[in-house]
C-alpha cells in the first residue's frame, strides 16, 4: 500500500483554479521530486498537504486513510505525519537553534524536555549544525539556517518530509551543503517530497519525478524517463529548456 | 500684556503660591496623571486582548471578530467630549451613581483600548507572515503561536507607539474638566474663579502640564531609537 | 430606559449643519496650520540656528500642553494684554497654533526623507536645480507627507469637539443644544457620535482614494 496517495486533488485561490485533478502515489522510502515551471503549482500541492491551503474537491490518503482538511484534530494529526520545509527557512527569529528544533517536541507536544534535546542535539550534528546550539538565526547563512529548519522538521519523526524549494533562496555556494544533507536523508530511506529547481540533483536522488505544468500532471516517472525519453511534448520542451546549457 | 497685568500678577503671587493651592494642584496633577496611566494601563491590556482576536482564523470566532473591529474603528473616531457625555448620560440612565472620576476614567479606558489595539494589532502583523505558517506546520495554537513566536518580535515595534500614545493622551485627559473632575484645566478654572489673573493661572497650567509631558516625552523618544529604530528607506 | 430619537432626528438638519461648521474650522485651521508648518519646517530644516531654536521652542510648547488648555489662555488670558476675541476666534487661533505645531514636525521629516541617491542621480542625469526641486523633490515630499497630514486633519476635525466648550456651535456644540432644550441625552450624543464617524469615515475613505490614486502614497488605514 502506497504511504501517501494524492486522488483528484483540485484546489483554488480565490477564483483562479490552481491544482487540478492531481494523481499521485507515494511508496514508502521513494523519493519523489516535482519540477515544472514557476506557476505550476508545484509549492501549491505542498501546502495543500500540509493543510496551509484548503483543497476544493479530491482526497489524500496516508497509509490508506483519508484525511479531512476541515477537522482541527485531523489537522494536527496531518501535520505529526508529515514535515514540511520551506524555501524561506522560516526559523524562528526570536529562538536559538536549539530552541527551534526542540520547541515543537517540548511546548507543543509535551514531551520530556532532557529526552527531546538529546534527540535535537543528534538531529543538528547529523546536519552539521552541532556547534552553533545557542546561535540565533539572524548569525547564521542561509545554507546554515536551512540546515536547522530541517532539524526542526525530523524533530518530530514524521512519516514524510515534504521540501519547498528549499535551495531557492540560497546564494550558489551555499546550495550543496543542503544538498548533501538531503542526501543523508534519502540515504536514511525517509520518504520525501521535493519541489525544486536542482534538476542534476533531482536527477540523482529521486525515484519518481513528476513532471506539473498549469496545476496538472503532465507526466510522471522514472528520472531516466523524464529527462532522457520524455513522452509528452510538453516535458520535453521544458527539460529541453533547462538541459540546454 | 500691560504693566498693570504685571503688577496683578506680582500681588498674586504669594497667594496664588500658597500651601493649600499648591496642594490643589498637586493633587490635580496627580489625578492627570492616573487617568491617563490608569487608561493607558487598562486600554494595553484590553486592547491587546481585542488586537488577538481580530488576528484569529477560526470561523467560530468571526462574531467575536466583528465586534473586535467595531468597538476599535467606533471608539476612535469619536471625539473625546462626545463619548464623556455618552458614558456620563448611559450610567445616568442606570441610577448608578458614579462619581465623576470614574466616569472619566471609564471614558479614557474605551478610548486607549481602541487607539491601542490598533497599535498592537498593527505591530503584529508586522511580523512576518512564514512565522505563522512555520508555527502552524509545527502544530502551534493560536495562542501558543502569539506567545512563543509572535509577541517576542512584535513587542519591540509595539512599545514605543504605546509609550507615545500614553504621552499623547496625558492632554486629552483636559477634557475631562467639562464634567467636573478635578484635574488639572478643571484647578485652573476654579483658580481663575477664584480671582486669580488668568495669565498667572493657565500659565502655570500650560506649564505644569509640559512639565509632564516633555519629559515622557523625552523618554519615548529614547525608548524609540533604542527599541525600534526605523530603517532609512 | 427608554429612547426617543423623534426630536432629535428632527433637529438633524440643525446637527448636520454642525458637523459642516467642524469640518470648515479643521479646515480653516489646517490651511493655516500648514502655512505655518511650511515655515516652520523651512527654518528648521535649512535656517540659521537661532531661528531653528525658535522654532524648536514653539513646536516643543505646543505639543506638549493641551489644545483646551491653549485655547483657555487665549481666550482667557488675552484679554489682560488687551486682545480681546470672540469663542470662534480663540478656537480657531489655539487650534490653528497647536496645528501649526504638529504640522511643522511633519513636514520637517518630510524635508528630511529626501535621499541623497535620488539627488545625486538628477544631477548626473543633468537636471537643474529647479528642475531637481520640481521632478524628484516635490514630488517625493507629497508622497511621503500624504499620509501622515491626512491623519492629522482626521486628528483635527474631532479636535473642533472642543470649540463646544466656548459655546461655538458646531456639531458638539449644538449636540449641547439640544440636550439642554429636549434632555435626550443619549440620543443627542449618539446621533453626534454617529455623525462623527460618517465624517471621519469619509474623510478616511476619500484621502486614501486620493492619496493611492494620485500620488501613489502609501495610504494606511487610519
Amino acid at each position: 500500500m502506497p504511504q501517501l496517495e494524492i486522488v483528484d486533488l483540485k484546489a483554488n485561490y480565490g477564483a483562479h483554479t490552481v491544482l487540478e485533478r492531481i494523481n499521485l502515489s507515494v511508496d514508502k522510502g521513494e523519493i519523489v521530486s516535482l519540477i515544472g515551471p514557476s506557476g505550476s503549482g508545484k509549492s501549491t500541492l505542498l501546502r495543500v498537504l500540509m493543510g496551509l491551503l484548503p483543497p476544493i474537491s479530491g482526497q489524500v490518503r496516508i497509509d490508506g486513510q483519508a484525511l479531512d482538511y476541515n477537522d482541527r484534530e485531523q489537522l494536527r494529526r496531518i501535520r505529526s505525519q508529515m514535515a514540511i520545509v520551506f524555501q524561506q527557512y522560516n526559523l524562528f527569529q526570536n529562538m536559538t537553534v536549539l530552541d527551534n528544533v526542540t520547541v515543537t517536541p517540548i511546548k507543543v507536544k509535551g514531551r520530556p524536555r532532557k529526552q527531546v534535546e538529546d534527540y535535537a542535539i543528534q538531529l543538528l550534528e547529523k546536519v552539521g549544525m552541532g556547534a552553533k546550539l545557542g546561535a540565533y538565526p539572524d548569525q547564521l547563512s542561509g545554507g546554515q539556517q536551512q540546515r536547522v529548519a530541517i532539524a526542526r522538521a525530523l524533530a518530530l519523526q514524521p512519516g514524510i518530509v515534504l521540501l519547498d524549494e528549499v535551495t531557492a533562496a540560497l546564494d550558489p555556494e551555499l546550495v550543496n551543503e543542503v544538498l548533501d544533507t538531503v542526501r543523508l536523508l534519502a540515504a536514511d530511506g525517509m520518504t520525501m517530497f521535493i519541489v525544486s529547481h536542482e534538476m542534476g540533483f533531482v536527477r540523482e536522488v529521486s525515484s519518481k519525478v513528476v513532471f506539473m505544468d498549469g496545476g496538472h500532471v503532465v507526466e510522471a516517472g522514472h528520472p531516466r524517463q523524464i529527462f532522457d525519453q520524455p513522452r509528452e511534448a510538453r516535458t520535453r520542451e521544458f527539460v529541453g529548456k533547462i538541459l540546454r546549457h | 500684556m500691560g504693566a498693570q497685568t504685571w503688577l496683578q500678577i506680582g500681588d498674586e503671587l504669594p497667594r496664588f503660591f500658597g500651601y493649600y493651592n499648591l496642594v490643589f494642584f498637586a493633587k490635580a496633577l496627580g489625578t492627570t496623571f492616573a487617568l491617563s496611566a490608569v487608561g493607558c494601563i487598562v486600554g494595553f491590556t484590553l486592547g491587546f486582548v481585542l488586537a488577538a482576536v481580530r488576528l484569529t482564523t477560526r470561523p467560530a470566532a468571526r462574531p467575536l471578530r466583528i465586534a473586535a473591529t467595531v468597538f476599535t474603528e467606533l471608539f476612535r473616531r469619536i471625539p473625546f467630549l462626545v463619548t464623556l457625555m455618552l458614558v456620563f448620560f448611559v450610567f445616568q440612565a442606570l441610577h448608578a451613581d458614579l462619581a465623576m472620576f470614574t466616569v472619566a476614567l471609564i471614558s479614557v479606558c474605551l478610548i486607549a483600548t481602541a487607539f491601542i489595539a490598533e497599535i498592537v494589532r498593527s505591530g503584529l502583523e508586522s511580523v512576518h507572515r512564514n512565522q505563522w505558517d512555520a508555527a502552524l506546520t509545527l502544530n502551534f495554537s493560536y495562542l501558543q503561536t502569539l506567545r512563543m513566536v509572535i509577541v517576542p518580535q512584535a513587542w519591540k515595534v509595539i512599545l514605543p507607539p504605546v509609550f507615545g500614545f500614553f504621552v499623547l493622551f496625558i492632554k486629552d485627559t483636559a477634557l475631562a474638566s467639562q464634567i467636573g473632575v478635578i484635574e488639572l484645566a478643571f484647578a485652573g478654572k476654579t483658580m481663575n474663579n477664584k480671582g486669580f489673573s488668568a495669565t498667572l493661572v493657565y500659565g502655570t497650567v500650560l506649564a505644569l502640564y509640559f512639565m509632564l509631558s516633555y519629559p515622557l516625552a523625552r523618554f519615548g523618544n529614547y525608548l524609540e531609537r533604542r527599541l525600534a529604530p526605523t530603517r532609512n528607506r | 430606559m427608554q429612547f426617543d430619537y423623534t426630536p432629535v432626528l428632527e433637529r438633524l438638519p440643525y446637527l448636520i449643519g454642525g458637523a459642516w461648521l467642524s469640518l470648515q474650522i479643521a479646515f480653516l485651521a489646517f490651511a493655516f496650520g500648514m502655512l505655518i508648518g511650511l515655515a516652520g519646517a523651512s527654518v528648521r530644516a535649512y535656517g540659521p540656528r537661532w531661528a531653528r531654536r525658535i522654532v524648536g521652542v514653539y513646536v516643543v510648547f505646543f505639543t506638549n500642553t493641551p489644545q483646551l488648555v491653549q485655547i483657555f489662555f487665549i481666550f482667557f488670558a488675552l484679554p489682560d494684554a488687551g486682545i480681546l476675541l470672540s469663542p470662534f476666534q480663540a478656537v480657531l487661533i489655539g487650534m490653528t497654533l497647536n496645528a501649526g505645531a504638529y504640522l511643522t514636525e511633519i513636514q520637517r521629516a518630510g524635508f528630511e526623507s529626501v535621499r541623497q541617491p535620488e539627488l545625486e542621480a538628477a544631477e548626473t542625469l543633468g537636471f537643474s536645480r529647479l528642475q531637481t526641486i520640481r521632478y524628484v523633490i516635490v514630488p517625493h515630499i507629497v508622497r511621503v507627507l500624504f499620509p501622515p497630514l491626512s491623519n492629522q486633519y482626521i486628528l483635527m476635525t474631532l479636535g473642533t469637539s472642543m470649540a463646544a466648550v466656548f459655546g461655538v456651535e458646531e456639531l458638539t456644540g449644538r449636540a449641547y443644544n439640544i440636550n439642554a432644550e429636549t434632555f435626550r441625552s443619549i440620543e443627542v450624543f449618539s446621533v453626534a457620535a454617529v455623525l462623527y464617524i460618517v465624517i471621519t469615515l469619509a474623510a478616511t475613505v476619500s484621502l486614501a482614494f486620493v492619496g493611492k490614486r494620485f500620488f501613489r502614497a502609501r495610504m494606511r488605514w487610519f
